[in-house]
């Protein structure tokens, strides 16, 4: 255990896509932080298993935190993509109704999108939806197309805010689980897994773990995180020749419900399921619903019958007892909360680490450093030059991913390298192809030998 | 950058490198083979056992030395094996692109045989339940941990499936000191003979039939397994690792990327009795036509696919009528799908679904019966019927294939 003398600004509690966009807009202010993770890696929670949508918010609840969020989050990753070399798939978002009930609800849906400012959501007729998507099911009725919805990397865009901040001086800390804060004065004493930290502030950005770490700081929550499960199916990549836009089902009370959309990395999935589940710590895929998932997808576009499937996997939504934000701050204990984000996370990220800021803000004013550096990702999206295309990449080692030896050595020795074989897979697309692992999960497990810090063979098995 | 050649043949399996050689015998110019891994061989490159090259070397041989001899009788035909060489589309009249080291590349080929080979279906693919911790794999890459890697991935992992390459993953875990904690099947009966299982008694592990996973447990690292066993009742068995076994699939990314038709039963190229797929330039041979059939198998239908193509590229290819092969209840697939006319006698390799006693018959549209075969066949057990000389009466319409049970 090592005794941290050196005071931060902030210490920020998760990983997250929550706590990376975060740590980046207090580096980028000026104020020196800490991100303090449990995991081995970054986006090891809720973030790691989303649907990769970055939204307009035109469904969002009119005049809400979290759309003012997501509405800021939209503008500044389009902003920032272009330098950070972050994807975006401009695909556009159909909301299809599928019977009378559903097409009846399309009308308030647009002007719901009006109010929220996303003043090119417009309706579609079934010919006009039928042209643009017309490998869907002859049962569509009519939808609203929301041209700005778009589908970006979820797991590189994350990556850049974590590297940028930790470019600016922002100190990550893996393997190092909160157990214990004592307040004394005006300082926080942070006791960790990987050793004691000293700060002035904590923002709580624990995700599924957001009330018990509000009870350890605080003694008390105010919130209950009540974990939402959501299981997905990715498609093999012929499935993406079958949808162009992100196809979106008319939403009801309790849930967006079940999305089909292309990703970056050129896949069709689908999902999430919604089950509300007490286990925060099991994320796990049943049978029946990934059937259903797929019989839904097969329904809506029947040309996926018969496609295989290249992945599965479920992800926890730290959803509370109420459906909005959980953000709140105490000045006087320096402790602020952004808990409850559910699936809007992903969009909202960058917008939530404004909105923080300038609530903690308020009582410090920290110098921002001028011209930040930028990290500049390496590009995982299909249909962009991926690194197998140029020369010298020294051998494809995942041949469903194209995933070059050049491409891992430079993950493995990045900025923020990855922490555990999951971490490296989001990094590189290796073995997260049709596959599996099949053919390269030995040769990786050699490669990454000593470089990761939860290894993918334990030390005793060589 | 692009060049030319007679023949390129995508895979330096059992498969590809027999039709290569057998070019090169029947005085074909140049072969090119292109392998995507570092090695030519295939998967018997993973394969210790002793139990390759009966068919092709008179002996039996572990499976890298296997593969050795098959690289080193291409190479002395004077075959051209590329690897490290990725084909990443076929175009229509032949065309091949590659990706290389030095980058991207075109190969233009007068003919073409796709050999690409099969892989087990993956828990994802099996929607199989569960957490989705490190230690879940299948046989090959188990395999590619003891051979290529020598590294131990598990002490004590579970293996799910019957088939035969479930008892490869067995004697692969003994031969290296893991002691696989049970067998594991869904299906009441194995789904290979029942030999392999008395090889499992005799090993000393545990075989469960008939037993539903009901999920893979473990956060990080797999910690054990719950399954419902066929009485009923729930067993938790405490494991390290889980093999996914069998339940072989087609490597057919390419073919389906490049728009061939695939079949519905194989999940792999559609080819009519000249091994020839849906693109008059392309031929298939090996297992991304039959999930699966053994190296020697392979070997062998590369080395008839490789006459085939010689005789095409002397005769010049013409285009013909050829009709379907409709399957029957029962039956899972057969290889090659159609038949025309001038393409027969031929050996059609099929499946069925679960074990079976009975004939199996090929008629035709006017219910002539063509071909016949008796069976007794235990589940996943490669099937053949030999089709005699077709006259032009038989092939007007389409053939079909059925299976009359006994008892």
């Amino acid at each position: 255990m090592t005794l941290e003398t050196a005071e931060a600004d902030v210490a920020i509690i998760g990983a997250g896509v929550v706590g990376c966009a975060m740590a980046r807009r207090f580096a980028l202010e000026g104020a020196s932080c800490v991100l303090i993770e449990a995991a081995p890696d970054i986006l090891a929670g809720a973030s790691k298993a989303n649907s990769a949508i970055l939204h307009t918010g035109f469904d969002a609840p009119v005049g809400s935190l979290e759309l003012a969020c997501m509405q800021a989050g939209y503008n500044e990753y389009l902003q920032i993509r272009g330098a950070m070399n972050l994807p975006l798939l401009e695909c556009g978002a159909m909301v299809a109704a599928w019977n009378d009930d559903e097409e009846s609800r399309l009308p308030d849906l647009l002007a719901q999108a009006h109010a929220n400012g996303v003043p090119d959501a417009r309706l579609l007729s079934r010919d006009e939806a039928r042209a643009r998507e017309p490998h869907l099911s002859s049962r569509l009725r009519g939808a609203l197309l929301v041209p700005r919805e778009h589908v970006i990397d979820p797991w590189s865009a994350p990556l850049a805010y974590a590297t940028q901040a930790q470019m600016l001086g922002a100190r990550l800390l893996f393997n190092a689980a909160l157990t214990g804060a004592r307040r004394s004065g005006d300082l926080w004493h942070l006791t960790t897994a990987a050793g004691e930290i000293r700060a002035h502030s904590v923002i709580n950005c624990a995700g599924l773990y957001g009330d018990r770490i509000e009870t350890l700081l605080t003694g008390a929550s105010r919130f209950d995180i009540r974990p939402r499960k959501g299981q997905f199916v990715v498609f093999d990549k012929a499935a993406a020749r079958c949808l162009t836009s992100i196809l979106l089902p008319v939403p009801n009370e309790r849930t967006k419900g079940v999305v089909l959309t292309r990703t970056v990395f050129g896949n069709l999935l689908v999902g999430p399921t919604a089950e509300e589940q007490q286990a925060r710590e099991r994320p796990d895929v049943t049978t029946p619903e990934l059937s259903t998932l797929i019989d839904t997808a097969t329904r809506l576009v029947p040309g996926l019958r018969d496609m295989p499937v290249t992945a599965v996997y479920a992800g926890l939504r730290p959803a509370s007892e109420r459906k909005e934000y959980r953000i709140h701050a105490d000045h006087e204990l320096g402790y602020f909360c952004a808990g409850g984000i559910r699936s809007t996370g992903l969009t909202a990220a960058l917008g939530i680490a404004r909105h923080v800021f300038a609530l903690w803000a308020r009582a410090a004013r920290p110098v921002a450093p001028p011209d930040p550096p930028v990290p500049v990702m390496p590009n995982l999206a299909e249909g962009l030059t991926r690194d197998w295309q140029r020369p010298g990449h020294d051998g494809i080692v995942c041949h469903c991913e194209m995933v070059t030896l050049r491409e891992l050595r430079a993950a493995l020795d990045s900025p923020v390298p990855p922490g555990d074989f999951g971490g490296l897979r989001r990094r590189t697309r290796c073995a997260m192809g049709r596959c599996q692992g099949f053919n390269c999960l030995a040769r990786i497990a050699t490669l990454t030998e000593g470089r990761l810090r939860d290894p993918i063979l334990p030390e005793d098995r060589r | 950058m692009s060049e030319a050649c007679d023949v390129a043949i995508v895979g330096a399996g059992p498969a590809g490198l027999a039709c290569a050689t057998e070019l090169r015998r029947l005085g074909v110019g140049r072969i090119v083979v292109l392998e995507r891994f570092d090695e030519a061989g295939g998967m018997a490159r993973h394969c210790a056992h002793p139990l390759w090259g009966m068919r092709e070397f008179r002996r039996f041989l572990g499976g890298p030395a296997y593969a050795r001899r098959l690289v080193a009788r291409a190479l002395a035909a004077g075959v051209e094996i590329r690897t490290g060489t990725t084909v990443t589309r076929i175009r229509p009249h032949g065309r091949l692109e590659l990706a290389t080291r030095d980058g991207a590349m075109i190969l233009d080929a007068a003919r073409i045989v796709l050999a690409t080979g099969a892989r087990e279906q993956t828990r994802a693919q099996r929607l199989a339940p569960g957490m989705r911790p490190l230690g879940v794999m299948n046989t090959a890459a188990l395999q590619a941990f003891l051979t290529l890697e020598q590294r131990r991935p598990f002490r004590r992992p579970v293996i799910i499936g019957s088939e035969l390459v479930a008892f490869s993953a067995l004697l692969s875990c003994t031969r290296h000191g893991m002691r696989p904690a049970a067998l594991v099947e869904t299906e009441d009966r194995p789904r290979s003979r029942g030999v392999f299982m008395a090889l499992c008694r005799l090993l000393g592990v545990p075989v469960l039939m008939g037993a539903t996973l009901l999920s893979i447990d473990g956060a990080a690292r797999v910690s054990g397994l719950r399954l419902r066993l066929r009485d009923g009742s729930e067993r938790a068995l405490a494991c390290d690792g889980v093999v996914f076994s069998g339940r072989f699939t087609p490597e057919a990314a390419l073919a389906r990327d490049s728009g061939l038709t695939l079949d519905p039963g194989t999940q792999g190229p559609l080819i009519d009795a000249g091994w020839r797929s849906s693109d008059r330039h392309v031929f298939a041979a090996g297992n991304v036509l039959h999930p699966v059939e053994t190296g020697g198998r392979c070997w062998a239908e590369g080395r008839h696919v490789a006459r085939r193509v010689a005789q095409d590229l002397s005769q010049g290819s013409r285009r013909r009528e050829a009709v379907d092969i409709l399957l029957g209840d029962g039956l899972r697939y057969v290889v090659p799908q159609r038949i025309a006319a001038g393409q027969t006698p031929c050996t059609l390799v099929l499946r069925a679904n679960g074990a079976l006693r009975g004939r199996l018959v090929l008629s035709d549209g006017a219910g002539r019966e063509l071909a016949v075969a008796s069976l007794r066949s235990h589940p996943e057990q490669s099937l053949r019927l030999q089709v005699p000389a077709l006259d032009r009466a038989a092939l007007a319409g389409d053939l079909c294939l059925r299976l009359e049970r006994e008892g």
